[in-house]
């Protein structure tokens, strides 16, 4: 029999209704679909896909669980290496990954395999999560600081190897990103609070409104503890540096976005923290943070939500997927655009902002072509908010509190592929590390620490 | 949890607490502040730390019942606790024996002025206080800020206590008096900590001022706390509290301050039954 050439759908609400709503986008796959979806791999004996895995899933044994029905085995597969798969199962980018090394690409489109982790992990869910068991316990103590996908990825791994884990967060709730950036219709706050309910099962103890560096230091930590873990993220919004961007009515993409989901300002009054959303909104940059932004703004009520980024469709860092949702809600792409001044009214309202037209030129530093501006090209738009997304860089908090961190040009932590920093004992990984970059990729530098903790730990006395 | 486990009414609509929050007192520094969050629903709010107490554990917050939150939070009492309460955040202010400081507190800003003094004062400074309130219901912290002051000055705007008039009108005294002045630190309204910077701006005295903006997570994540200072975008809850008066630009603090008003009116009328 051939293989069918495209990947099997997932049923989506439709635009029109979506974008009045905050409840997630796609449904999933139904137990049929999966099973008929899982026929498609070829069991392949290299295995291609898994090397596009960070978090070194057996992906070709649990499709063929699932081909063959069985649920159960196959979200044991996936738990052995993640545990947190409803999350990746939903914001990988899984087409530069695992998806992206299947050999059926050849002939057609890969299989689905970030909607075939999505659907075991809502399966397992479903069913009441199963919660391993403990490696004996090592006697030995672990510190985590930040508990976003690097933190508790790295938690849960150590967890699973006996290690008394107690994770340090900064804010009243856990998951950093995938709380405050990640918005409720790509990843419903319930789904991030069940995983973490998983870690917490493996015996990992959450500790909330710990800002490490301020209320506790990591020195202090290295007193109480075998090791310390720094996942904090990149949490730093950079900014535009164009004259108005104080106005009222300028957000960060992290205030706009933190307020909306870690503080559920899409329900005020009902939760206490506002937002204030005009008709008009302009979001400005084009990765996956930007799409989250334009698209919530529809939701909360805008009638025109655009995206404006300098250079072309083809530099857009998001996902193809959000792209494609972001076009079907409507929102309007204005690119090869820069903004060169917001302007205000007289009691500092945004009213609109004045852009020039870009062209492309020679390739930049990072490859891409460099945009140049048009002379003569300048435009106003009428926009009642503005939301800035064009990047965060690592949160300086903890760089800047231990002493000896060696620390890279853009504020990073300077740490080696197993999260080694300069100074032994203490361990980083993720965005703080990298510079900011993706959930899974956080999580597979969380489970390379964890493993080299693991080992530290072990060898000390 | 935190609990609270002292309350006192200071006046109609100000009121203090003392927070059980160990971890937070034991780091705490005169010129930080906390943030909490009263329950499930609830907004993050910044309150300066009027004073602490290692030994206790504990952490003096001093409110003025302004919005939703101060106004809910006034209504609780000993033994209830907040849900969340986190801190130490922000610079500690920088305590050292500057010779002279001018102390100037206004409103509901005297409280987070008191640990400043006390700390200035035990560093070997001479400290001369003014406060100010719009009458003398309003203020806060006489007796306690007078105790480390070595001179003390009252200005009420109804003239019910001290002064009838502005605190800067007697830093304007001071000096025209010509008082050596090494340093002014004033927290207060914006407005007179603006008025406070103009009127030191042309003897060139280092004026430090202490900024409360509208903050969300208070760890430099959000930029909604973003200050203008000279040419700079500065975040108050990591790069302050404490800035330089003579560079920050107050007139889009102002602004900034009023980003949710209609909103907030809307969420204090909600709850009034
Ligand atoms: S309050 Fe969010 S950055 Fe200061």
């Amino acid at each position: 029999m051939a293989v069918r050439k495209t990947k099997h759908e997932m049923p989506e609400q439709p635009p029109k209704e979506r974008i009045k709503n905050f409840k997630e986008v796609p449904h999933g796959y139904s137990n049929e679909t999966a099973i008929e979806e899982a026929k498609r791999c070829l069991q392949c004996k290299n295995k291609p896909c898994m090397d596009g895995c960070p978090v070194e899933i057996d992906i070709p044994g649990f499709i063929n669980c699932i081909a063959q029905g069985d649920f159960e085995k196959a979200a044991e597969i996936i738990k052995a290496k993640n545990s947190l798969p409803a999350i990746s199962g939903r914001v990988c980018p899984y087409e530069n990954q695992c998806e992206g090394e299947c050999t059926i690409k050849k002939i057609g489109e890969p299989v689905a395999i970030g909607r075939l982790e999505r659907f075991i992990a809502d399966y397992e869910r479903g069913k009441g999560v199963k919660i391993p068991k403990k490696a004996k316990s090592t006697g030995k103590k672990v510190a985590v600081v930040g508990s976003g996908p690097a933190g508790l990825t790295c938690a849960g791994d150590l967890a699973k190897m006996g290690h008394a884990v107690t994770v340090f967060e900064a804010l009243h709730a856990p998951a950093g990103v995938l709380m405050y950036g990640i918005p409720e219709f790509r990843l419903p706050k319930k789904i991030v609070e069940a995983e973490v309910d998983y870690i917490k099962k493996l015996g990992v103890d959450i500790k909330y409104d710990i800002v490490v560096g301020k209320t506790i230091t990591v020195d202090e930590l290295l007193h109480d503890y075998d090791a310390v873990f720094i996942g904090t993220g990149a949490g730093l919004p950079r900014w535009l540096n164009v004259p108005g961007e104080n106005l009222d009515g300028v957000y960060s993409a992290n205030e706009f976005l933190t307020r909306v989901n870690m503080m559920k300002a899409y329900k005020f009054p009902e939760y206490d923290t506002p937002i204030k959303i005009g008709k008009v909104v302009a979001t400005f940059g084009a990765g996956n943070v930007a799409m989250d932004s334009a698209r919530t703004a529809l939701r909360l009520g805008a009638e025109k939500s655009y995206i404006i980024y300098r250079r072309s469709e083809k530099e857009m860092p998001a996902r193809d997927e959000e792209i494609g949702h972001a076009k079907e809600e409507g929102i309007i792409f204005k690119l090869l655009t820069n903004p060169k001044r917001f302007i205000g009214d007289d009691k500092g309202l945004l009213t609109q902002v004045k852009c020039i037209k870009m062209k492309l030129g020679e390739p930049d530093d990072s490859g891409r072509r460099r945009p140049i501006p048009i002379p003569g090209s300048e435009e106003k738009i009428d926009i009642e908010t503005a939301i800035v997304a064009i990047g965060q860089s690592p949160n300086p908090l903890i760089p800047k509190t231990v002493k000896g961190l060696k620390i890279g040009k853009w504020g990073n932590i300077i740490a080696d592929d197993d999260g080694q920093t300069s100074i032994p004992g203490i361990f980083a990984g993720g965005d703080i590390a990298t510079g900011a970059a993706t959930v899974i990729l956080a999580m597979g530098a969380g489970k390379r620490a964890a493993r080299a903790i693991d080992k530290y730990v072990k060898s000390k006395k | 949890m935190y609990k609270i486990v002292e309350k006192k009414v200071l006046s109609e609509t100000v009121k203090m607490m003392n927070i059980k929050a160990p971890l937070v007192a034991k780091k705490a520094q005169a010129g930080q502040f906390i943030i909490l969050r009263i329950d499930e629903s609830g907004e993050r709010i910044p309150l300066t730390i009027a004073d602490y107490d290692r030994k206790q554990g504990t952490i003096t917050i001093i409110f003025l019942e302004v919005g939703k939150t101060t106004k809910q939070l006034g209504t609780l009492n000993v033994g209830d606790s907040l849900l969340n309460f986190a801190g130490p955040l922000g610079a500690p202010s920088e305590i050292k024996n500057y010779g002279t400081v001018v102390c100037i507190g206004g409103g509901v800003g005297i409280a987070p002025l008191y640990p400043i003094v006390k700390e200035l004062k035990k560093i070997g400074n001479h400290v001369i206080s003014i406060l100010g309130a719009r009458n003398k219901k309003l203020l806060l912290l006489e007796k306690e800020i007078e105790e480390f002051s070595d001179e003390f000055y009252i200005t009420t705007d109804d003239g019910s206590k001290g002064r009838k008039g502005f605190v800067s009108e007697v830093l304007q005294k001071l000096i025209d008096e010509k008082r050596e002045i090494d340093m002014v630190m004033a927290i207060g309204p914006v407005i007179m900590m603006k008025v406070v910077a103009n009127v030191t701006r042309p003897y060139k005295i280092k004026t430090l001022v202490s900024l409360n903006p509208i903050m969300v997570d208070g760890t430099g994540m959000c930029g909604g706390c973003r200050v203008s200072v000279g040419d700079e975008i500065k975040f108050a809850c990591v790069d302050g509290p404490e800035f330089d008066g003579h560079l920050v630009d107050f007139d889009n603090l102002m602004l900034r301050n009023r980003r949710f008003l209609c909103e907030e009116e809307k969420a204090c009328k909600c709850t009034e039954v």
